[in-house]
Order: structure tokens, then C-alpha cells, then sequence
């Protein structure tokens, strides 16, 4: 059983969230969502149902810095698609369907959005690029019959969804999946001296060009602090005949 | 039949998911013509509800495979009907139904797709759509190249639509074979009398400081049902069990604009502003002065929220 997990360099979001922070000056982690994709991966390798774990990530050199924490976490092996465009997501399961088909794992695990561009996509349309059925959103993972299938619980907006899926297959991670493991600073060393495959989109013989394009980002407007409230009788006051909520 | 637009429509097999129709004010606005695609089994009633809508038609697939949304097929199905009637534009509202087929289908249809859409501004022919990034905290413009585009949008950013208008035919579609990889085993819905989180007036978040499951219920269910709301909660209050995960609000969970939202212990955490800063009035209740909840607060009340809410609960029964 070999299991592709895929990650993405994304700006700190509580940095670029704190007082003066912006995502431009952030400094960049693994995506929260693929580190538990990571995470549960390493999981199912420790439980004897996985011999292999391959990490994918496309970006440029920049992001080796957290190709080597998900080295650390405890990879087989990663893999970078050398690639510097602002790719869309489109882009990106199409260069993933080039590595899988090549990589061939029955699995693929990956977070369920990027924290940064926000748009779930990628697992989802990976699945239909391959023709492979989806659990997306899942909180657990289960293997059945010889780990040639998985029994998935997915959240969502109504509450919790139990569906099985024969593989191969797409997973995508939400929150409550697992708590990643920290990375020791040995570890992380030890991570230095392994090598990254470094691939590009030409070695894949594969020609992507994003379709959607960010021509401007801004902030939005602020919404201002109201007042403060001494008492509860004040507060149901204001309510009442000020806002005319209640 | 032919139409521009196809918007999926998403229900519960009893009745339409009422935000799933604010994807029809998008449609509008673009100008094109639109129909509306209902997919499961036993839809009669549910196509029924959807005739005044202004649609060319409502197209339904009523199979005894489609009872249950499971992403292969359904995306399937969706991108058979987008090509029958000769669509150029998919749009959903966005929900965790239309975030797990829409991409997909998009996949099928080899076309670029953006998620939670909340403006399109038409120029020389040419559109932009404006949407949140980095959990709300920017705001990107994005232009898309090509014949085809697969949109959700958010509901919150466009009004319901009116549905007097004259009745559109209900046409019946044959969607042929479809993938059958995945399978339903189960869920696990509550059903409840309050209303639904993303369509109600009043909304009660509640943060980890409610400690226990019992004064969650208690204070934030208390203060929803004294002013007929719905309940909600931050991330930290459903990973520690005070709450199911389809309360979560925020970034990964819903987004929301009641009239009134009443934070009771949450410090307001980006994620979770995300979800809220649309609501027209927000109350914040929190020990902590310093909490950056209160620099969006309409209302701030700093104390305790053990001791307050309890009194704002009896003072609303007062009348």
C-alpha cells in the first residue's frame, strides 16, 4: 500500500492574522489541512496498513524549507514539481494526475483547502481528472478487506456522512481528523541530508496554464468597534430600540 | 431545451436548502438564461417548489441511485446535464454538497471554477469576480479565460430570489449510466426546532469558556430559544466536545449575516470573524476587555458570562 500525501507552502495564518501582519510578510508553513494529511498517512503506515509514504508539493526552491519539515514528520521520500507561477487550482490537479499516474498509490491524502486561497478544489477535481471515487471533508478513516477500501466520516454542514470507497481513491483532510506531531529539531536536521526529487512540468511532458488570475487583492472594509455596555438592562435597551433586533 | 446557466440545486430528500436559491439572484445578474438541476430520488414535490423561479425549465434526474449525494455520480450526472442543454456557466450556492461536486464536475467539464463568489461585475463583456482569500482577511479580484466557468457562490452575498414568477416546465432527464465507486452507509443529522444556522435571524455562538457540554446547552441553547435563533461555535468549542461539528462558524465551518449575532465567550479568533463579520449587529460578551471581538462588536459587554447570560435570559422571558 503506497500512499501519495500532497502539501502546500502557505503564508502563517495566525501571523499574517496578527495586529500588523499581512500574509506577504508571513513566514510559511505546510497548509494546516495537508499537515493532517500528513499526519494520518504517518498513522496508517504505524498501524502496518501502508508500506510507503511519498510527499508532494509544487512550488520553487523557496519551499524546501517545509518539504524538509514533512521529511522530518517522517516521509519516504518527496517529491518537488519545480514551478514558480501562480497556478490555479485546475493547474495543480493536473499536474497532480501527471505524478500519480506515475507514482501510482492506491491513496492519495491531502488537506481539503489551502488556508490561504481558500478554495477546495484540488482533491476534488484530482478525483474526476483519474476517474476515482472521492471522500472529502473527512474526520475519520478506517481501512476494510485487505486495506482495498476505506469506510470515511465526513462533516458536513448537517453533520456527519459515513460512505465507503474502494481504491484507489482521493481523501481529503478536515480538522478534527488527527493533531499533527511535533517535529523535533533532530529530527529536522536528520531531515536536511535526504534528498527531494526535483521534478518539472516539462519532465511530466506536461503543458498547464492557469485559468483564473488574481489581477487585484484588497483589503476588506473595516467594520469599526461599536460601544461598550455597562449592564445587561443597558444592553437589551440598545437592542430594543436602538438596533431593533428584538 | 437549451440554457446559458445551470445551477444546482441542493436539498435534504424532504425540501430545497433555502440559501440554494440565492445562487438564482447570481444567475440573474448575469443576464443569462438559467435551469435549475435537482438530482435523488421522490423529487416530485422538491421540483414542484421550484417552478416560479424564473428558470427555462427544471431538469430532474430521479434515480433510485442518486438518493443519496455521493460525489462520483452526482458530478457525473451534472456534467450530462451541463452538456445537454449547451451551458457555459455551473453555479451553486457554497455548502459542503456543492464544494464536493462542483469541483469535480468542473474536472469533467475541463473547466476553471471559483469558490464562494461574492460579486461578478460585467465590463465590455468581459467579468470579474470578487472573493474572500486568506479566511476573509483579503478580498481578490479574479478574471477567468475560457468559453466555461463553474462558480459557488456565497449566499450571504446575494439576496433571495422572488418566486412569483410564471411557472417553468418540469422536464425529466435521462442521465444513462453513471459511476458507482463510492458508497452511502449513513449519517448522523440531529433534527431540532430551532432554525437553521445559516438562514436564521438571530444566531448564539458560543466559545470554550462554556467548559461543558451541560452549560453550553444551557447558557448559549437557553439564550438562542429566549430569542428564537440558532445555535453556532467556534472551532476550540467543537474540537472539545461542547458542540457537533455543524455548529462550526468560521473559515472551514459556515459563514453567516443574521440581524443579530451574540458571541458569548469567544475572543474572536480570525477564523471565526471570517464567518461572522457580515451579521448586521454583533454582540460580544467576554471577561476579557482586551478580547479582539470587541473592536467589531457592535455591542460589548465585558463580565462574566456565567453570571450575565443567565440574567439576560430572564430578562428577555420578562418580555
Amino acid at each position: 500500500m503506497k500512499i501519495l500525501v500532497t502539501f502546500k507552502s502557505v503564508p502563517d495564518p495566525y501571523e499574517s492574522a496578527a495586529p500588523g501582519g499581512s500574509p506577504a510578510t508571513a513566514k510559511s508553513v505546510i497548509n494546516p489541512f495537508d499537515e493532517i494529511a500528513i499526519e494520518e498517512a504517518l498513522r496508517i503506515r504505524e498501524r502496518g496498513e501502508a508500506t510507503e509514504i511519498v510527499g508532494l508539493t509544487i512550488g520553487p526552491a523557496a519551499v524546501e524549507e517545509q518539504v524538509r519539515a514533512a521529511i522530518a514528520m517522517g516521509l519516504d521520500r518527496a517529491i518537488r514539481i519545480d514551478d514558480s507561477r501562480a497556478l490555479d487550482p485546475y493547474a495543480i490537479a493536473r499536474i497532480l494526475r501527471a505524478v500519480v499516474a506515475k507514482e501510482a498509490p492506491e491513496v492519495v491524502l491531502m488537506g481539503k483547502q489551502a488556508v490561504d486561497d481558500d478554495s477546495n478544489q484540488v482533491g476534488q477535481m484530482l478525483a474526476g481528472l483519474l476517474g476515482w471515487p472521492q471522500a472529502t471533508f473527512i474526520s475519520k478513516i478506517e481501512f476494510l478487506q485487505n486495506q482495498t477500501r476505506a469506510r470515511c466520516t465526513r462533516e458536513t454542514d448537517a453533520g456527519l456522512e459515513i460512505i465507503e470507497i474502494p481504491f484507489p481513491a482521493i481523501v481529503t483532510t478536515d480538522l478534527r481528523l488527527n493533531e499533527p506531531r511535533y517535529v523535533s529539531l533532530p529530527g529536522l536536521m536528520k531531515a536536511r541530508k535526504k534528498p527531494i526529487e526535483v521534478q518539472s512540468c516539462d519532465d511530466l511532458g506536461l503543458k498547464v496554464e492557469p485559468r483564473t488570475k488574481v489581477v487585484a487583492t484588497e483589503r476588506p472594509p473595516k467594520r469599526s468597534a461599536g460601544v461598550r455596555v455597562e449592564t445587561v438592562e443597558e444592553l437589551v435597551a440598545k437592542l430594543k430600540e436602538e438596533a431593533r433586533v428584538i | 431545451m437549451v440554457a446559458k446557466t445551470l445551477i444546482l440545486i441542493e436539498h435534504d430528500r424532504r425540501e430545497v436548502k433555502r440559501p440554494s436559491l440565492h445562487a438564482v439572484t447570481a444567475a440573474r445578474q448575469m443576464g443569462d438564461d438559467f435551469a435549475l438541476l435537482v438530482l435523488g430520488h421522490g423529487m416530485e414535490r422538491i421540483a414542484q417548489s421550484l417552478v416560479s423561479l424564473g428558470a427555462a425549465a427544471v431538469l430532474v434526474a430521479d434515480d433510485p441511485v442518486l438518493a443519496d449525494p455521493l460525489a462520483d455520480r452526482y458530478a457525473a450526472a451534472v456534467a450530462k446535464a451541463f452538456q445537454k442543454i449547451g451551458a457555459t456557466t455551473l453555479l451553486a450556492t457554497s455548502s459542503t454538497f456543492s464544494k464536493d461536486i462542483l469541483p469535480r464536475a468542473a474536472a469533467l467539464l475541463d473547466a476553471p471554477m471559483l469558490t464562494d463568489v461574492l460579486k461578478i461585475t460585467k465590463s465590455n463583456g468581459a467579468s470579474t469576480y470578487r472573493r474572500p482569500i486568506n479566511a476573509g482577511s483579503m478580498l481578490a479580484t479574479v478574471e477567468l479565460t475560457g468559453e466555461l466557468r463553474v462558480l459557488t457562490i456565497r449566499a450571504s452575498a446575494f439576496e433571495a430570489p422572488p418566486s412569483d414568477v410564471a411557472a417553468c416546465p418540469i422536464e425529466q432527464l435521462e442521465i444513462g449510466s453513471l459511476p458507482d465507486g463510492a458508497r452511502f452507509i449513513s449519517r448522523e443529522e440531529r433534527t431540532s426546532d430551532r432554525p437553521d444556522l445559516t438562514e436564521a435571524r438571530v444566531v448564539i455562538g458560543g466559545g470554550r469558556p462554556l467548559k461543558d457540554k451541560e452549560t453550553f446547552d444551557r447558557l448559549v441553547g437557553g439564550l438562542a430559544d429566549a430569542l428564537g435563533g440558532a445555535i453556532g461555535a467556534t472551532r476550540a468549542a467543537v474540537d472539545t466536545g461542547l458542540a457537533p461539528n455543524d455548529y462550526q462558524i468560521g473559515q472551514t465551518g459556515k459563514v453567516i449575516a443574521p440581524d443579530l449575532y451574540i458571541a458569548l465567550g469567544i475572543s474572536g479568533a480570525i477564523q471565526h470573524l471570517a464567518g461572522i463579520k457580515d451579521s448586521r449587529i454583533i454582540v460580544a460578551i467576554n471577561k476579557d476587555p482586551d478580547a479582539p471581538i470587541f473592536h467589531m462588536a457592535t455591542y460589548g459587554l465585558v463580565g462574566d458570562l456565567h453570571q450575565i447570560v443567565p440574567q439576560l435570559i430572564e430578562l428577555l422571558s420578562q418580555g
